[in-house]
């Protein structure tokens, strides 16, 4: 007999499908661009953060998109002479960009976070860090939230 | 069994009809036990390695792939080259027992000349003979897929594959599919095992804690051996998540450079990853993580006659379902390898004679199941196999009978790599069925779904098989398609691969906006409803008597 599921109870192989479909975006990452840009310049103000020093820890395919364990880290030796004062982390994919600041002191002795994010559908995180200098450096990693597991 | 006579006899008889010029090949051939097992020892230390046994205690047949497209980096290398390319590249005469074990070139007819592979007696007649040669410098490693997917180890919930894997006394495994057998069962099994699993980049989900032993090290021949274990980093996304809420998986680089750091500052001479990544996987990964020695690597079931090197890392790749045992000799002083040699041993079941007391333990678990798995239910006129990127003739039956059964206008069947191959005019039994099928969440759903929806699930799995990263690949083929067709571009990104889709039934083609009637199997969520699908494929077959399934495929392929 004919039977129509609500689609979070069937056939989604995967996580992160139901947010995909109330985004009503079909093909994966191919998505619209949310405020990601603004967000980045506001924190900048305006500088084009230069690539490294940042490292971003996710991991390639997410196991379930509604939690994504995520860790930031800075290269830094964190004194009072050279330290990261914030770390902005942002997605283009989510409705909204922003994600979290985290802020550190040469009191932090490193800077490194971890927490768990959420992602609506494949889409890039950016991390941006703000050193005590005014210098901004930057680390994107692509997070793909699947919806087609068959392997094997 | 054949004896070696009537082997002989029959590849004499077979060579009248297979193509011109390989009947003197066929003549020529004096395939014995030594033979097979010949090799010139050298070094300290041998690794044995098999792999994606799944579930399969009986010699079987299985055909390699037609088609295995490589992308990115890999496209054009090992192991994605196949038939007549690949024999041409490892200099393999057509028709020889290597081309009928490593290729699918002429499968039916060398099927009949060189019979089934495989079959766990005869490979503990390997393990011991190797052992008896190499006494202590010897290492047995499994690589994982070895608890599931027949019907034996379905209903024992792996314990058949348990106690005949204790019989070998491997050193230690890693998984993939053992995890659809869930958590609780997985712990039960390992606290009996006898020897380690072991699996690096399994972390709780809560603390993030190790959830699994990562390594283990082992004193053979005079050389301290680290063996690290990689289970399949996507096994909760390819696989029920559900089954092992508490586990997170991942391929966990840093984890892995700190685990190698970390077995050689142990005092290990030599490292080896024992992983199921995936052979293109644990090519980047040899690029990315120094201080591994030996990759085994497993999960996409290539069967590889030479070893690969990347850096100073060796990838041995041991195929599937006990149809190979890899030997790999290793010569290790100042803690490097000196040297090495490898051989691919093709198990083959009429040359190579069974260990006593393997066989007996493989009959005693399979006697209760015995009638009921040899029962035909119907032949096939048609060569009937599983590999390949798009499609394949066993699950093209597997659709038809979605299709019929389930009334439905367009079918989904997973691209699993595992199951056996049948013959042109065989008969179909229970087991045949069974060995395609066999997994712990087997209902057949069935629902609407709109054509946009469609697509965007297609579009979502080929991403899994043909980005150009391999980190971001899950291994499997591509989502079987049936009441449908389409051409696909693998060289395009995710969402625009796909073109073309048509609805076999109407003519038409596939309209986003409008709902359809699918039907599938192997969903991983939690509660999907709907008979296992083994009675639907049998239910069909019973029905229809004889099948059939055309070498076509439906699907139009593109890559530059």
């Amino acid at each position: 007999m004919k039977r129509s599921f609500d689609r979070r109870q069937v056939l989604t192989w995967g996580a992160g499908v139901a947010a995909i479909a109330a985004l009503g975006i079909p093909g994966g990452p191919a998505h619209a661009k949310n405020d990601v840009e603004e967000v980045i310049a506001k924190f900048t103000g305006g500088k084009t953060p230069t690539t490294g020093k940042v490292k971003l820890d996710l991991p390639e395919i997410a196991e379930n998109g509604n939690t994504v364990p995520m860790t930031v880290a800075v290269e830094s030796p964190m004194t009072t002479e050279s330290y990261v004062s914030d770390v902005l982390v942002v997605t283009d994919g989510n409705p909204r960009a922003g994600v979290a600041v985290f802020h550190f002191s040469p009191a932090s002795g490193v800077a490194e976070a971890n927490t768990r994010i959420r992602l609506a559908t494949s889409q890039n995180i950016i991390a941006v860090a703000k050193m005590n200098d005014g210098s901004f450096f930057t680390a994107t990693k692509a997070v793909k939230v699947t919806i087609g597991g068959c392997g094997g | 069994m054949l004896s070696r006579r009537d082997f002989l006899q029959v590849a004499a008889a077979t060579a009248a009809f297979v193509p011109g010029g390989w009947s003197q090949a066929f003549a020529q051939q004096r395939l014995t036990q030594a033979e097979l097992l010949r090799f010139e020892a050298t070094g300290n230390v041998t690794l044995l390695h098999i792999a994606d046994l799944h579930g399969q205690l009986r010699p079987l047949l299985f055909r390699e792939p037609a088609i295995n497209i490589g992308v990115g980096d890999a496209k054009g290398l090992v192991p994605h080259i196949s038939g007549r390319v690949l024999l041409d590249h490892y200099r393999i005469a057509p028709g020889s027992p290597s081309a009928y074990a490593l290729s699918s070139e002429d499968f039916a007819a060398l099927a009949k000349s060189y019979g089934r592979l495989g079959g766990l007696d005869r490979i503990a007649t390997i393990v011991k003979a190797v052992r008896a040669e190499r006494g202590d410098r010897v290492l047995l490693l499994d690589g994982g897929d070895t608890w599931q997917n027949s019907y034996t180890s379905l209903i024992t919930k792996g314990q058949d594959m348990v106690d005949c894997l204790a019989l070998l006394k491997p050193d230690a495994m890693t998984g993939h599919w053992e995890f659809t057998l869930g958590a609780e069962r997985v712990k039960e099994l390992i606290e009996k095992l006898g020897f380690k699993f072991l699996a690096q980049n399994i972390r709780d989900t809560e603390w993030n804690e190790p959830a699994f032993e990562a390594m283990s090290t082992f004193d053979r021949g005079g050389v301290r051996i680290a063996v690290i274990g990689q289970a399949f980093p996507y096994t909760p996304i390819a696989n029920p998540r559900w089954m092992i809420p508490n586990w997170s998986f991942g391929i966990r680089e840093d984890e892995l450079r700190a685990n190698v750091t970390k077995a050689r500052n142990g005092g290990a001479d030599l490292v080896v990853l024992l992983s199921h990544n995936g052979f293109d996987v644990d090519r980047k990964l040899a690029s990315r993580v120094s201080g591994i020695d030996v990759i085994l690597t497993a999960h996409t079931h290539d069967a590889l006659p030479e070893a690969v090197k990347v850096g100073k890392t060796l990838l041995i790749a041991s195929g599937c379902h006990g149809k190979f045992v890899s030997r790999l000799d290793l010569d290790i002083r100042d803690r490097q390898v000196k040297g090495y040699r490898f051989k691919l041993i093709p198990v083959f079941s009429d040359i190579i004679p069974a260990d006593a007391e393997m066989a007996a333990t493989v009959s005693r678990i399979r006697a209760p199941h015995e009638a009921m798995l040899g029962e035909t239910i119907g032949k096939t006129e048609s060569l009937l196999y599983r590999r390949g990127n798009f499609n394949g003739t066993l699950d093209d039956i597997i659709c038809d009978a979605l299709l019929s059964e389930r009334d439905a206008e367009i079918a989904l069947s997973p691209g699993f790599r595992w199951g056996t191959s049948l013959l042109p005019g065989q008969g179909i039994t229970r087991e045949d069925i069974y060995n395609a099928t066999a997994i712990t969440y087997p209902a057949t759903y069935r629902m609407t779904m709109s054509g946009a929806r469609l697509k965007e699930i297609l579009e979502d799995v080929a991403d899994n098989l043909f980005n150009p990263d391999p980190y971001y690949q899950q291994g499997g083929d591509m989502v079987r398609v049936g009441g449908m067709s389409y051409t696909i571009d693998v060289d395009k990104p995710i969402g625009s691969r796909l073109s073309d889709l048509m609805v076999t039934r109407t003519g038409k083609p596939l309209e986003p906006a409008r709902d359809y009637l699918v039907t599938g199997w192997a969903s991983v969520n939690e509660g999907t409803e709907g008979p296992p699908v083994w009675d639907v494929v049998m239910r069909h077959i019973e029905k229809k008597r004889v099948v059939t399934a055309s070498p076509t495929s439906r699907i139009r392929v593109l890559q530059k």
